[in-house]
């Protein structure tokens, strides 16, 4: 396992839109981020991976400047969100967790006067609001108010919202928790178009497939501090097998059977309900496993994904 | 343009980038929360602000004619005899301007917080803490400064006002709605739930009946009175009192001191409180 913070010290290069060195957050004796360090260049795709409290959102709130930070060095577009909260977030573009739309303005006011909090002239806000509000695919609801809207609809808006002053970083706190997979493969789609235009893009998710479809990069967060960083493609590479086979041999006898099993692949997980054997050629592994004469009740061979990464390197047990 | 001003990404950004005086918190630009706020008004809340406006007229038809009808006439500032509703009409305005700024900066400012998250989304903008607490303090000066004059035209239309000095309990209002909305908003940065929201009405209910409103501080023993002095309401009602007739004393000034010294105190207490306010 990769210790935490190896990449501090290496000094942001030209083209660096978020530099992080050490950066700590501390609520009373619990640190929600413990020493993490990264950097994110103009144009990429950069994923925090981690889960429930592992302190992604903490860390999205110390890039906006709404949070200060404990300790630690923090520099976006060159400046210091603590000391140039207003001028850092006028070049952010920020989706929380949480869609916090204004539930008393109608659909395109919403975004006319989340302009006006940017200082932007009417002028401007007016036929910029009219093209978000296409991107967003809601066009016919521009009169409608805001909790009429679906899930996705709102959640859409809210990301049309987030880019109305033209952001350079746009911030994604779990954008698609909550969806359906219609509206999250749209929005997946108006993000992807969104990175094709040269946005930044910081997204935090618990989605594994998300991160693989989105991310140029990403790193797994745990209790506050790193755990691995890459490509999903590297990740996978680096912490896991090419193939892994997920045998089923029934609940009560999983554990037994585990024992027999020892040698075949590379690693071996014993779970509840399967066991699973991380191996570089999954059929080759099966037959193994059919030569000591063991008869799984199901067997599948399957391609390893990010969340073996995941799952190995922030553990199974249930985080609240 | 002096030659370090930068060329902005976008127009407002250099100029916001400009005031250092509170670095984060400041961005010059609360009259975007005020055009939020007036937009908001214009399409969900304007039913709300009218009933804001019949609550004093209400108390002053009930108590002033009903009441009045009993009572007759009272001795007024200066001495002088006025009907009982031209007494407590000044009074029932001071309360109202304390009830609206109470109201927009303690239980206005903790929803929009806490369960509108609406605050979160401005404070993700170029705005900072400061530009959204005088904003919010301005619309609730706004909304105090419509109610005062619907108030006084009322008044004149029952035939309450005798003196043309009665048209400066507007300003004389906005001031009393200036200090307790600056105080309100600087203590609700202290409190963190509902059942602590609570006692913001347990403190405003006897103040209102007890502030020298509907009857004279005299019926008090001393110490009472001098406790009921020291409240910022009574300020207020012998004021707006004065001021309906045209009689001013050497208290005057001490009244409006307070509000000034109030005003101050709030402001800095909240300016000083932003961060726990806003930024939690």
């Amino acid at each position: 396992m990769m210790p935490a913070g190896t990449r501090s010290g290496r000094l942001p290069h030209a083209g660096t839109v978020i530099a992080a060195e050490n950066l700590t957050k501390t609520y009373g004796d619990v640190a929600a981020v413990d020493g993490i360090s990264f950097s994110v260049s103009a144009g990429e795709s950069f994923g925090l991976l981690g889960p429930n409290g592992a302190g992604k959102s903490t860390t999205m709130k110390m890039i906006g400047g709404v949070t200060g930070r404990t300790s630690g060095k923090l520099s976006i577009m060159g400046l210091d969100p603590d000391s140039h909260g207003p001028e850092v977030r006028a070049h952010l573009g920020v989706v929380p967790q949480q869609d916090n739309l204004d539930e008393e303005l109608r659909v395109r006011d919403n975004l006319l006067i989340y302009g006006r909090y940017f200082g932007l002239p009417m002028s401007y806000l007016g036929p910029k609001a009219d093209e978000l509000l296409e991107f967003a695919q809601l066009t016919d609801k521009a009169k409608s108010k805001v909790d009429a809207l679906s899930g996705g609809m709102k959640r859409r808006l809210t990301i049309a919202r987030s880019l109305i002053n033209e952001p350079r970083i746009l911030l994604l706190d779990e954008p698609t928790t909550g969806l359906d997979p219609q509206a999250r493969h749209i929005l997946w789609d108006r993000l992807f178009r969104l990175k094709e235009q040269g946005v930044t893009l910081i997204l935090t998710t618990h989605y594994m497939d998300e991160a693989e479809q989105l991310c140029d990069r990403l790193i797994v967060v745990d209790k506050g501090r790193i755990m691995a960083e890459g490509s999903p493609a590297r990740l996978i590479r680096d912490h896991s097998t090419r193939e892994v086979v997920e045998l089923r041999f029934g609940s009560e006898r999983n554990t037994t059977i585990a024992a027999q099993l020892d040698g075949i692949g590379e690693r071996l997980e014993v779970l509840p309900d399967r066991v699973l054997i991380y191996a570089h050629d999954g059929e080759g592994a099966l037959e193994q496993v059919a030569s000591r004469g063991l008869r799984p009740l199901t067997s599948l061979v399957r391609r390893s994904s990010l969340e073996d990464v995941f799952l190995r390197l922030t553990g199974r047990s249930l985080v609240d | 343009m002096s030659p370090d001003v930068r060329r902005a990404e976008h127009p407002g950004a250099a100029e916001e980038a400009r005031n250092r005086a509170f670095g984060p918190l400041y961005s010059r630009n609360a009259r975007a929360v005020i055009s939020r706020g007036l937009m908001a008004t214009r399409s969900s809340n304007w039913l709300v602000m009218l009933s804001g406006f019949f609550e004093p007229v209400l108390f002053l038809v009930s108590m002033g004619v009903g009441l009045g009808a009993i009572v007759g006439t009272v001795e007024g500032p200066g001495g002088g005899e006025i009907s009982y509703a031209a007494y407590i009409a000044p009074a029932l305005l001071a309360v109202s301007a304390m009830n609206g700024a109470v109201y927009d900066s303690t239980w206005n400012v903790f929803f929009k917080m806490h369960f509108a998250k609406l605050y979160q989304g401005m404070l993700y903008t170029s705005l900072g803490p400061l530009d959204v607490a005088l904003g919010e303090i301005f619309l609730a000066l706004l909304r105090g400064m419509l109610y005062a004059t619907g108030f006084t035209a009322v008044m004149g239309v029952m035939g309450l006002i005798t003196s043309p000095w009665a048209l400066l309990m507007v300003p004389a209002s906005v001031l009393i709605a200036f200090g307790f909305a600056s105080m309100g908003m600087g203590i609700t940065s202290f409190l963190k739930t509902f059942q602590q929201m609570d006692w913001i009405s347990f403190i405003l209910l006897p103040m209102f009946l007890f502030s020298a409103t509907f009857y004279p501080l005299s019926v008090y023993p001393e110490p009472i009175q001098w406790f009921i002095q020291a409240m910022p309401l009574w300020h207020g009602v012998e004021l707006l009192r004065q001021i309906s007739v045209g009689t001013f004393t050497a208290a005057t000034p001490v009244h409006i001191g307070y509000y000034l010294a109030m005003t101050a105190v709030g402001m800095l207490l909240t300016t000083l409180r932003l961060r726990a306010l806003f930024l939690k």
